[in-house]
């Protein structure tokens, strides 16, 4: 039955998560985007003990499950990423660069989770549970394999004699990579073939933890926006990890087919996406919020009952972002609700990331402009969200990587009969 | 706890609507619209669907429980079929709707069980003004009142079925607010002044009304003394045009996408080009957004809340989205889609109105 209702329960923690939003994140949004790398160590601080909390009941839940074997089928939709999707939202509406450093197993977490067997689970996530804050993280870009994965040249060779895999190759654009392998006790999933010729039937992913030798961080981007999060390039050379550290089986499938490893690991995107996009919406809504309040301080605002011929091009502008805003956010909503649902959503998570992107872009834009010269200082955050905002547009697939999915399935065109 | 799928009844009737959809209306809403006249019972076979009848409640002769969500569900699939057709259908709905909502016991007890009838009732509603600045909120033409009576002057367009229809309620504005008067038809100084020609929606037959000093008794006010909550009616009329224009716009992308799949050029599909298939992309995932943000705003509606800011913003992204949608649509088929052989221009011309129909159905 059609619902927008969002549980009581998560919105009461939505009503919490506001408040370090705003007195946590907001007052050390301007100071974190002047000082880049700089540890955002006041929201870190916050929200290491709860999550460390959240964590071990985790870690509890899990190691009762693996008593009892299977995991308890539970009846009805699951609440759990519409939690975290209104969590990333709200958190991105204080934050977005502080948010990408929340100590967690992040998207390396995902497909640990997704793919990974009880005993990695635990042995890779148990450190979130306990001690001083953690990162994890996925590294999957390299220089040359951005948009296009299957030509990524990163190798995992097996030595026999030790039973290790040997990486060697250089990764890119990894967020959180220095905090996962530098800063901290953490971990990074690596996308890497076992195979070369086998194009994404040899691709695996693997876990590389903190103090592996062989990885090293070569370099920590400089970007233009979401300046609190680290973007990391790692070099791999020689990096020996135990064989257990594979993510799903070794085998590879030819000649294009898929391991379910690949898939499994695949599969977070159907989550990580809607993840993006709400990160994107919450930076739209502080701007949109913000405009609205501005200029209504201006004597400026929208009145829903008047006809289109009474408005005047600014009231205009801030209608049509509402309506960019409204119509990402219900994608969006779409997108978690089908899997809480537990329908397939890879067409819905790509069609609301590839609108997330595309609207936050242009509200943060036209919010910069609508507010004229303070909102092109520095004074004020909206030129902050308007950089931060750009990366929505790029990351878990570009706005056109997106609509190329949403194109081939609405087609049912595969890879080759739509380039 | 979020859930975008319809329940089993609405399945049902949205399945027995798309088959109408399907196999009445996509038959002949070609010929009706060169004809400009529709086949009188293709629109009488829509009516006996009877999607009015089950949203108003049993003590008026319905039987059941009016749902703005479910609503939006029915005219989307109507809508698919043809939009003419779908208006012609819901012609009833711009009557029985604002009874439903803001009509005194007696208005409800005198109008709605009228629309619980296998015959489709003759009435309509006049609410569009001719002239450029034209505001539902704020009508030119007037009612005031005289000695327990209104005293109604102005003009209307865009009145569907007036030639036929026996009961008019007319939009006028007393002391500035909208309200709304029942009409008999044959009321002293009301004239039906001529089948109007408009760019799309050609089989509706519209008309143009004069009114002067056309006087009704004070109880012909709809909600009585009180009169009506005018944004509420706007608001219901503007989640039924919303949800109409998705179901046109999903038909001008389905269309277009089948014939990209199989126009053949430089020796293959067209579709598989980028330029293509982003275009069909972008149509669907507009569609999919126009969809929710109707079917929210009507949740909410559904939920008793005022929703007149939702509406406006929904509004304004599906105006802009079904029009773009056909547009593409007819872009998707080059020169064919100029061509009257083939649906698109129809849809596109029919999709510029959704910028000027509010109140032409309401759910």
């Amino acid at each position: 039955m059609i619902d927008f209702e969002i549980p009581e329960k998560i919105k009461n923690e939505l009503n919490l998560t506001q408040m370090v939003a705003a007195q946590v994140m907001r007052p050390k949004s301007r100071y974190y985007d002047e000082h880049e790398h700089e540890l955002p160590q006041e929201y870190i601080q916050f929200m290491w003990p709860v999550l460390k909390e959240q964590n071990k009941r985790k870690m509890e839940k899990l190691r009762s499950n693996g008593q009892n074997g299977a995991r308890p089928e539970k009846s009805g939709p699951s609440t759990s990423l519409l939690r975290l999707i209104m969590l990333i939202e709200m958190l991105s509406w204080g934050d977005a660069g502080q948010y990408l450093s929340t100590p967690d197993p992040a998207l390396g977490g995902a497909a640990v989770e997704a793919v990974g067997t009880p005993e990695q689970q635990f042995r890779f996530l148990s450190r979130f549970a306990d001690g001083e804050p953690k990162w994890g993280a996925m590294a999957m870009t390299e220089p040359g394999a951005g948009s296009d994965t299957s030509a990524i040249r990163t190798t995992a060779h097996l030595d026999p004699d030790t039973n290790e895999w040997v990486l060697n190759g250089e990764k890119i654009f990894c967020t959180s990579g220095s905090l996962a392998l530098e800063q901290s006790q953490g971990f990074v999933v690596v996308w890497a073939t076992i195979d070369p010729e086998a194009g994404r039937g040899g691709m695996k992913p693997f876990v590389v933890e903190a103090g592996t030798p062989g990885v090293s961080i070569a370099k920590r981007e400089h970007k233009m926006g979401i300046r609190a999060s680290d973007t990391a390039a790692i070099v791999f050379n020689d990096a020996r990890i135990p064989y257990d550290n594979i993510l799903g089986s070794a085998d590879v499938q030819r000649p294009d087919g898929t391991t379910k490893g690949f898939k499994g690991a695949m599969k977070t995107f159907d989550a990580s996406r809607p993840a993006v996009a709400a990160s994107a919406m919450g930076i739209a809504r502080a701007a949109l919020e913000y405009t609205q309040e501005r200029l209504k301080e201006e004597g400026i605002s929208l009145d829903y009952t008047k006809p289109k011929f009474e408005l005047t091009a600014v009231e205009r502008d801030l209608l049509e972002m509402e309506a960019r805003y409204k119509s990402a956010w219900l994608l969006t909503l779409r997108a978690v609700g089908m899997m809480s649902h537990g329908h397939s959503n890879r067409l819905e998570a790509s069609m609301c990331k590839a609108r997330a992107g595309e609207a936050v872009t242009w509200i943060t834009q036209k919010a910069v402009e609508l507010l004229g010269p303070l909102g092109y200082s520095r004074e004020l955050l909206v030129e902050k969200w308007m950089r931060d905002a750009k990366i929505n547009d790029i990351y878990e697939g570009t706005k056109q990587i997106n609509t190329l999915i949403v194109a081939r399935s609405l087609l049912g065109y595969s890879r080759r009969e739509l380039k | 706890m979020l859930d975008f799928t319809l329940d089993a009844e609405q399945q049902m009737l949205a399945d027995t609507i798309g088959r109408f959809s399907q196999e009445r209306m996509r038959k002949v809403f070609r010929d009706a619209d060169e004809a400009e006249e529709l086949p009188a019972d293709v629109v009488r076979e829509g009516w006996e669907i009877g999607l009015l009848p089950t949203s108003l409640p049993e003590k008026y002769g319905g039987f059941g429980e009016h749902s703005a969500v479910t609503g939006a569900v029915a005219v989307e699939e109507f809508a698919w079929g043809d939009l003419a057709g779908t208006l012609a259908i819901m012609a009833p709905s711009t009557v029985a709707i604002p009874v439903m909502l803001c009509g005194t016991e007696a208005q409800k007890e005198t109008y709605l069980p009228l629309f619980t009838d296998m015959e489709m009732p003759a009435v309509t509603a006049a609410l569009t003004e001719p002239r450029v600045q034209y505001d539902p909120r704020h009508l030119a033409t007037t009612a005031t009142r005289q000695n327990g009576h209104y005293v109604l002057e102005g003009t209307k367009t865009m009145v569907p079925l007036a030639g036929v229809s026996e009961t008019f309620l007319v939009y006028a504005a007393e002391d500035g607010n909208t309200q709304a008067f029942f009409v008999p038809a044959g009321t002293e100084g009301l004239q039906i002044t001529g089948r109007e020609k408009l760019m799309g929606v050609r089989a509706l037959p519209t008309f143009g009304l004069k009114l002067e000093k056309v006087t009704v008794p004070a109880e012909n006010k709809l909600g009585g003394e009180t009169g009506i909550n005018f944004d509420l009616i706007l608001n219901h009329s503007r989640v039924a045009l919303g949800a109409a224009a998705v179901g046109l716009a999903r038909a001008g992308f389905e269309y277009a996408r089948e014939y990209a799949k199989n126009r053949r050029q430089f020796g293959e599909p067209i579709a598989h080009r980028q330029s293509i298939a982003f275009m069909l992309a972008n149509m669907a995932i507009d569609v999919d957004a126009a969809r929710l943000m109707v079917w929210e705003t009507a949740w909410l509606m559904d939920k008793g809340q005022d929703v007149t800011r939702e509406a406006t913003v929904m509004k304004h992204f599906i105006d802009d989205m079904v029009l773009n949608v056909a547009d593409r649509a007819v872009q998707t088929l080059g020169g064919y889609g100029y061509i009257r052989e083939y649906p698109v221009e129809l849809w596109l011309r029919n999709a510029r109105g959704f910028a000027t129909f509010d109140g032409l159905a309401l759910v």
